[in-house]
């Protein structure tokens, strides 16, 4: 047998090892070493991302594995390099929060736990078969609820758990019995094969059925309205890095698997059956998501309520499938985990300093703490799309690649998304106006943030300046696609 | 004479309806969990018929079973453990009390 089939699978072999590397170190350091194995697994991931960049160990055309269940290609490669840029943020983020008291005994837990669910996002993005997907798919969302419970002395953690199971747990059943229909349709679970068997199949009922149970198993992980009532209370409920890793790593590749999936399984119905479900989600997700983001007060809420409505933007991306909207999509999810974990950063460093999330706590923020009212003031302007930051070219790139697509239908639904931007920039800049202008008795006293935060969030500031006027990073992701 | 697909395809849809139903009426957590057992198994059914009846050549259906009963198992025992987790905080496993994640 020859193994250098495997060397296709080297992000996967190397985060298996840091994986390893760090469930070691956490079993078998004496006591007093303990406390930098967080420490010890962001250098270790850190030295991975770096290794992700380098090129191919294998020849050209050998890129699939497991008798083509698993597949790699450039882009394939370029997103997993994004989601370990995301990944490494958070963990950084998480270094501060995991010393507490309460959490500090288990911290190399959280560590292990994250890179286990990063390795089932990586089975999701790479499949090319029903069952490694959703072996994938169970791997990244167990152990986030694991995650999600993991303040277990608290009873907001605890509740957030039992929501986020329960619900993942029934999306994964829906998904499930949509895959036994198209698996009795189609008689395999191969994408290849599926989209043959699927070619000139005219609309009828299962079929329809089949693809609505898809769709809506994927849309619980991306948080699409009708299936987002759980990530408001996750969101709120969860330990904040925790958030942070829900809102963008989960997120940005459940968008890219669901691309895969749609295109590559599907492609063949695409107009017959489920280009309408997705226009039409697409414009129930941005709206709502948006008219639901103005009338909350706790931080962590309203930045669950952005994160629904930017899966819209997202989903702009997956139904422009070109070579553009792939493009489009992975810069969109690269610059949006730049923005969110920059908003994510400052409500994490606040929580930890003061116990504050309520948006009217950070009255006068820029009074006490500038440079955390800045960075804020800068994640919001890239959320929303204000030139020259990063989040206006995404937005951009993602319209453009969708305009592309030159129907009528497709004009409609981006001139919604348009005029859903320009709401967006209402609540994104009530944010910022607190900050700046709002006068408070009880302002957050200064403080000084950790330096593992500090580090973290002056990532993320790089990211959002630059990425947006460094236009090689675009094109790039053109290129390799 | 052989018995029909359709008899066993009847059976798992209502069974999958009973756990959609049972999922969304019950208020005690563990008659949700069981809920949302009935509707995995009623996938796993479905997946096992359509491999006998309408592809017997093949055995991806039955593979597919195999792993979906190994998912399923190992969700219902991280949600059992949250949901004691939750009870030994509050005494109280009834849907209706978990309320205090709101605007």
């Amino acid at each position: 047998m020859d193994y250098s089939q495997f060397l296709v699978m080297k992000q996967e072999i190397g985060l298996l090892a840091v994986f390893l590397l760090v469930f070691l170190f956490d079993t078998f350091m004496p006591q007093r070493g303990q406390g930098c194995v967080g420490r010890f697994c962001c250098v270790l991931f850190a030295i991975f991302t770096a290794f992700g960049f380098c090129p191919s160990l294998t020849a050209d055309g050998f890129d699939s594995a497991f008798a083509g269940m698993y597949n790699s290609s450039a882009a394939v490669v370029n997103i997993k390099n994004i989601l370990n840029i995301g990944a490494l943020i958070v963990m950084i983020q998480a270094l501060r929060w995991a010393d507490q008291d309460m959490v500090r005994i288990r911290r190399g837990e959280f560590y292990e736990l994250l890179l286990v669910t990063l390795f089932g996002m990586y089975l999701m993005i790479s499949a090319r078969h029903f069952l490694l997907f959703v072996i994938g798919l169970e791997t990244a969302s167990l152990p986030l609820a694991a995650m999600v419970a993991f303040e277990k002395h608290r009873y907001e953690s605890r509740e957030a758990a039992i929501k986020y199971i329960l619900t993942a747990v029934f999306s994964s059943a829906v998904f499930l019995m949509g895959l036994s229909f198209v698996y009795g349709l189609a008689g395999s679970l191969y994408f290849d094969n599926i989209a043959v068997a699927l070619w000139g199949e005219q609309f009828n009922a299962l079929l329809a059925v089949a693809l609505a149970f898809v769709i809506a198993g994927i849309g619980f992980k991306l948080s699409l309205v009708p299936f987002h009532l759980w990530t408001a209370d996750v969101y709120q409920g969860a330990p904040t890095p925790v958030t942070s890793y829900l809102s963008v790593i989960s997120k940005g590749s459940a968008a890219f698997a669901a691309m895969v999936i749609l295109w590559q399984a599907f492609g063949a119905v695409y107009s017959q059956a489920w280009e309408w479900m997705l226009y039409a989600l697409i414009i129930i997700t941005i709206t709502v998501g948006n008219l639901f983001a103005i009338r909350q007060r706790n931080i962590k809420r309203f930045l669950a309520f952005s994160s629904i409505s930017q899966a819209g933007y997202i989903m702009l991306g997956v139904i422009a499938y070109n070579y553009m909207g792939m493009a489009a999509l992975m810069y969109y999810v690269l610059v949006y985990i730049f923005s969110n974990l920059a908003a994510f950063g400052v409500v994490g460093a606040i929580e930890n300093a003061s116990g504050k999330v309520w948006i009217d706590d950070y009255k006068g923020l820029y009074k006490t703490n500038p440079r955390l009212a800045f960075t804020m003031m800068l994640a919001m302007f890239s959320l929303a799309g204000i030139p020259p930051f990063a989040g206006f070219f995404s937005k951009f790139f993602i319209f453009t690649s969708a305009i592309n697509q030159g129907s009528v239908a497709i004009y409609v639904l981006v001139l919604i998304a348009l005029i859903n931007t320009i709401i967006s920039l209402y609540y994104y800049l009530l944010v910022v106006k607190a900050m700046f202008i709002s006068q408070d008795d009880c302002v957050i006293a200064r403080f000084r943030s950790a330096g593992s935060e500090r580090l973290a969030l002056w990532i993320c500031v790089a990211g959002i300046i630059f990425l947006g006027i460094v236009s090689c990073v675009y094109n790039h992701l053109l290129e390799i696609v | 004479m052989e018995i029909s697909a359709i008899y066993y395809i009847i059976p798992s849809l209502v069974m999958f309806c009973c756990g959609v139903y049972g999922f969304i009426t019950r208020k005690n957590m563990i008659a949700m969990l069981i809920s949302l057992e009935l509707m995995l198994n009623a996938v796993d059914i479905n997946f096992v018929v359509f491999n006998r009846y309408l592809f017997p050549g093949q055995l991806e259906g039955m593979f597919f079973t195999l792993f979906a009963i190994a998912i399923a198992a190992a969700e219902t025992a991280l949600a059992i453990a949250i949901i004691i987790n939750l009870y030994r905080g509050s005494r109280n496993i009834d849907a209706d009390e978990i309320t205090k994640l709101k605007d």
